[in-house]
């Protein structure tokens, strides 16, 4: 079953780009899909944060993937997956400058992409503030992992 | 990493073999106990892989080769990994297997020695294993593995042999905690490379044992209960999908709720339960009363109430009379007056008047039945209004986007109604921020109401004297065009000026945007209940002068009738059988009040949907295209500036359908064909408007969270449906009805019709027992009763929501103790920083300074923590009022107290925060 599972996905990693991927998978080549390919997977394509997630799953931090890191990603946007797994890598994703913070600007940055830059700054700064002080439980003015689980994990919505 | 091909299966198998071989080299150069053991596992692995390869060999020659270099690949592989990772992994696994292990370890121990030379077996074979691959490929694999399996079966026949009951208990559970594992793999948060291993381990250990204990039935329940859980799961998935694609219009809905908000959504929610409801009525009202009629009652011509008079057959059938519901729809079963009184219809019996005053009766009680469940079950849903979650904005922020979204046109609406419910959001913060000068914000209010009451009673007035003076004018000859349409010319007006005055005058209270609406919506409707009295006077004047005219036209038919008979017997003598009966066109008919009642509310339900739809196609459509196209030649911006494009109007919409379905519900009695033009209505009305406001319409400038019940709508909708009960209610109970048209014709009073079947069609006993319920003896203490019951129900939901309030108070205080829990450590701290900050000074001397500070500390400390649901606040309170103290203490008449140099502020102390602050000294 698992194998199956895998199967199909190396069928789609094989599928973004043929010419670099080959079939044979038995001498583990040093095979990784540049972010533009993978960017461009139909389940990605319209993610406002298909960079980041492509970012904080591969190995080198550029989006691009392994065969492994691309299963890992599908492993973990599954909806097998856990929820404390799924928090762990959600607070990834939000933290773009990978200070293991979610700071200031990294909500401003989810806030933007999220919106498409639709809001003023205004409305922009006060949302940030918001959510720091209705989530940051030690104060510090940025939210630790532990915050965001904290949160996250009351979310009504965060089944994905 | 695994192949993907088809080999994939066998690649895995050789894998685990490697891996165990792997694993037993770099675990002989630890060589502690615990790599022992690891070896034998990795011995075990080996055994099965090698067993599993065996069956392979015979079954399947060719892929031999391949699955070597497979094996050989994920050698290579795996040594690296090792490499890298041993710690990790070492660590991971000992997590892993703790549990097994603890449980296995005392049988493991006595064999570990015996184990351990197993494992430097192993480790050569292993060792030369990689040396071979390194030299060729295929011939020697085949011999090596040979050499494996059979040393691996010896080995493990060993084992079996050693094997007691309990260790194969133990055994059995190890196996079972590996089966899991292998079940749960997928969920476990390790990244790809160490899951594939645990689970190679794992598998290979079940393959092994399942093998010793029995059978691998195990595994398969195993996989077959995971794929069942997982079929389970998408097909709860599909199911939620299906329901919600049931939903009519859902998706229209939610498209306009993401550009426009939630409360234009609103009036589209509630057009949808509107049309809902009126499908019911109608499937009632066709079911029971039109359709058997159609197919069992006397078809049209038979008699004069189904016939179109001789004097009218002319333009019967013109188009104009046809649209003002004359002609062939006045005589249709459309209107009351086609029903006949026959006590039943065709061979079924049918009893279509009694059925007719029950669905007539049942239309009021349903709805109101519908109106009140809804109210009362949309009141638990939102309860308030907006959301007094914790986590408002963070959950907007990291939640909302769906993952699932692949499609380019729902990531759009993704963004629209995600950047909507910030701003409605914002909004309401920002609502909640203002603090301004409350008495001057009050005074204004007071102010507004008072300018809106005043202007009400003005109208109020207007119609009254409007209605006045065209009831004089009634009696009047060669009136002027305004003086005929004085009425209609104003309350068209005040219709138009109203509300927009109203919304003048609502600028001065400042509320939120929700709750304008609130306000606009009752201020407009109580300006439109004018609308409606006028209405309802002007429909109850008709009547009578009808009843009037009714009673002289019933002689006058009676006479022409008999009238008739006399003259065929005087020009026929020699028939004496009965005349032909006359032809039903020629008959004097009354004017039946009944049908004129009800063409009026189907006319009126026609110009209103006339009205409406133009308005949008005028009112915004064609604005839209003006500003849009016009704007390129123009001296402005339109776009901008003036015309701009509309915005939807919530209120005037809301109130539209509710004015509307309070008509339905007074027509619906005289003219069942109503409620089948307005289930028409509403479904064309869902689609244009939709179509219109996302076409030609801009968001509110400022996009307001709506309510989430709908019950202010529904509150007003159950108004009206009382204001529209009474008038049928009584016309009902107190009008006669018409002595030739409709259903209850003949009788005294329509509701007879029920007391006749209770005479004749059922038994005695049930008569009497109906008189009884009749009895005032009896209907006074019921109504008791119910007052009583109604009491207590209200003081129990008084009670639950007052527990309610409680129960969130509580919440909101665990919420804060917790979120102060975490700080605490500081501000604890800081009261403790503070009161060693004081207490040298205090006391004079060093030593009771000392143990007073311990008293203190003790006393303190545990009082600050517990009491920590007080909130920053209060301890910063405390804190205030302890450093104020020194000063009043007087002077400081010595240094401070050879004290260690306290935690500075910022910088932490020793032992910060946690238990009691180390003692100095």
């Amino acid at each position: 079953m698992f194998l199956k599972e895998i199967l199909r996905l190396f069928h789609r990693y094989h599928d973004l780009a043929p010419q670099l991927v080959p079939l044979d998978y038995t001498n583990q080549p040093e095979v990784s899909l540049p972010y533009e390919l993978i960017g461009s997977m139909p389940e990605l394509k319209d993610n406002p944060f298909r960079q980041r997630i492509a970012e904080v799953f591969s190995e080198d931090g550029e989006g691009n993937m392994t065969l492994d890191d691309f299963l890992d990603m599908f492993s973990v946007l599954s909806e097998m997956a856990p929820r404390d797994l799924k928090a762990y890598y959600a607070f990834k994703i939000y933290d773009f400058n990978n200070d293991d913070f979610i700071c200031k600007s990294d909500l401003e940055k989810t806030l933007n992409k999220l919106t498409r830059d639709e809001l003023t700054e205004d409305e922009v700064r006060m949302v940030c503030e918001k959510v720091i002080d209705e989530a940051d439980l030690d104060n510090d003015g940025r939210l630790s992992l532990e915050d965001f689980q904290h949160m996250i994990m009351r979310a009504p919505d965060f089944l994905r | 990493m695994p192949k993907k091909s088809d080999t994939a299966r066998k690649l895995e198998d050789v894998g685990i073999e490697i891996d165990g071989d792997v694993e037993s080299a770099e675990e002989d150069k630890k060589a502690k106990s615990k790599g022992a053991k690891k070896t034998a596992a990795g011995k075990r692995g080996k055994a099965a892989a090698s067993e599993d390869g065996e069956d392979e060999d015979e079954d399947d020659e060719p892929p031999r080769g391949r699955r070597a270099a497979n094996k050989k690949k994920a050698a290579h592989a795996d040594e690296e990994d090792s490499d890298d990772d041993i710690p990790q992994r070492r660590c991971a696994g000992n997590r892993r297997r703790g549990k097994v292990r603890e449980s296995g370890r005392d049988g493991e121990n006595e064999k570990s020695g015996r184990k351990n030379r197993k494992g430097g077996n192993k480790k050569k074979d292993g060792k030369g294993k990689g040396k071979d691959k390194e030299n060729d490929k295929d011939s020697d694999k085949d011999e090596k593995k040979k050499k494996n399996s059979s040393g691996d079966d010896s080995k493990s026949d060993e084992e079996e042999e050693s094997m007691s009951e309990g260790e194969m208990a133990k055994l059995m559970e190890e196996v079972e905690e590996k089966k899991k594992l292998i079940a749960n793999i997928r969920i476990k948060p390790w990244r790809m490379r160490r899951r594939l291993q645990v689970l190679k381990e794992a598998q290979q250990f079940v393959d092994k044992f399942e093998g010793a204990l029995g059978k691998g039935k195990g595994r398969k329940l195993y996989a077959y209960k995971v794929m069942m859980m997982k079929k389970w799961i998408k097909f709860q998935r599909d199911f939620e999908n299906f329901r919600t694609s049931c939903i009519p219009w859902e998706r229209k809905i939610k498209e306009v709720e993401s550009h426009f908000g939630s409360s234009v959504a609103s009036y589209f929610i509630f057009l949808r339960w509107m049309y809902g409801m009126n499908l019911v009525l109608f499937s009632l009202t066709f079911g029971l009363v039109v359709i058997p009629e159609v197919l069992m009652g006397l078809p049209y011509g038979s008699i004069s109430r189904k016939t179109v008079p001789r004097e009218e057959q002319a333009t019967a059938m013109d188009y104009s009379v046809l649209t003002d519901f004359n002609g062939y729809c006045k005589y249709s079963v459309l209107f009351y007056g086609y029903y006949n009184n026959q006590r039943t219809i065709g061979f079924l019996k049918f009893r279509l008047p009694l059925s007719y005053l029950l669905v007539g009766i049942g239309t009021f009680g349903y709805s109101l039945m519908v109106v009140i469940r809804t109210m009362a079950k949309n009141a638990d849903v939102g309860g308030g209004d907006g959301e007094d979650n914790e986590f408002t904005f963070a959950w907007k922020m990291f939640t909302s986007w769906d993952y699932l979204i692949g499609n380019a046109e729902t990531a759009d609406n993704k963004y629209a109604s995600i950047t909507t419910s910030f701003k409605e959001s914002i909004v309401d913060e920002q609502e909640n921020q203002k603090d301004e000068n409350i008495h001057l914000r009050r005074f204004l209010r007071v102010l507004a109401n008072f300018f809106i009451t005043c202007t009400l009673g003005g109208s109020g007035y207007l119609i009254y004297f409007v209605v006045k003076r065209s009831q004089d004018f009634a009696n009047m000859d060669n009136l002027s065009w305004y003086e005929k349409n004085e009425l209609e010319i104003i309350m068209s007006l005040l219709g138009l000026v109203g509300p927009m005055l109203f919304e003048t005058i609502a600028e001065l209270e400042e509320y939120h945007p929700r709750i304008a609406l609130k306000w606009q919506l009752g201020r407009i409707f109580a300006l439109f209940l004018g609308n409606l009295y006028t209405f309802l006077l002007a429909l109850f004047d008709e009547v009578n002068s009808k009843l009037e005219e009714e009673e002289s036209i019933k002689n006058a038919s009676l006479w022409y009738i008999k009238e008739y008979y006399a003259n065929y017997s005087a020009n026929n003598p020699n028939d004496t059988g009965t005349p032909p009966p006359m032809d039903p066109a020629d008959i004097i008919r009354g004017p039946c009040w009944e049908t004129t009642v009800g063409i009026e509310f189907v006319k009126l339900t026609i110009s209103d949907i006339q009205v409406t739809y133009l308005t949008i196609l005028i009112g915004d459509f064609l604005r839209a295209l003006i500003v849009r196209f016009l704007n390129y030649c123009w001296c402005w911006d339109l776009e901008a500036g003036w015309p701009s494009y509309g915005e939807f109007d919530i209120s005037g919409n809301v109130l539209g359908l509710v004015f509307n379905q309070g008509m339905i519900w007074m027509g619906a009695f005289y003219a069942p064909g109503l409620l089948g033009i307005n289930v028409l209505r509403l479904l064309t009305s869902m689609y244009y408007q939709c179509w219109a406001v996302m076409a030609c319409n801009v968001p509110h400038a400022r996009v307001f969270k709506a309510s989430k019940s709908n019950n202010f709508y529904m509150g007003l909708l159950l108004l009206i449906l009382f204001l529209s009960l009474l008038p049928v209610v009584y016309t009902i109970m107190s009008l006669p009805p018409s002595f030739d048209c409709g259903p209850f014709s003949g009788k005294q009073r329509m509701f007879d019709v029920i007391m006749e079947t209770i005479d004749l069609d059922l038994p005695a006993f049930m008569g009497t027992l109906f008189s009884y319920v009749a009895n005032p003896g009896l209907i006074i203490p019921a109504v008791l009763l119910m007052v009583l019951a109604i009491y207590y129900l209200n003081s129990v939901s008084e009670a639950y929501k007052n527990a309610n309030m409680e129960l969130k108070k509580k919440m909101q205080m665990a919420r804060d103790e917790e979120k102060n829990r975490r700080n605490n450590k500081d501000s604890t701290n800081q009261v403790m920083k503070d009161l060693e900050d004081l207490l040298p000074n205090r006391s004079p001397a060093p030593p009771e300074n000392s143990a007073e500070k311990k008293h203190d500390q003790g006393g303190k400390s545990p009082k600050v923590k517990p009491g920590s649901a007080g909130g920053g606040v209060h301890l910063q309170k405390d804190v205030s009022l302890a450093s104020a103290n020194p000063s009043a203490r007087g002077p400081v008449t010595r240094a401070p107290g050879p004290r260690g140099p306290g935690p500075l502020p910022g910088q932490p102390g020793p032992g910060r925060g946690q238990g009691p602050p180390p003692r100095r000294q």
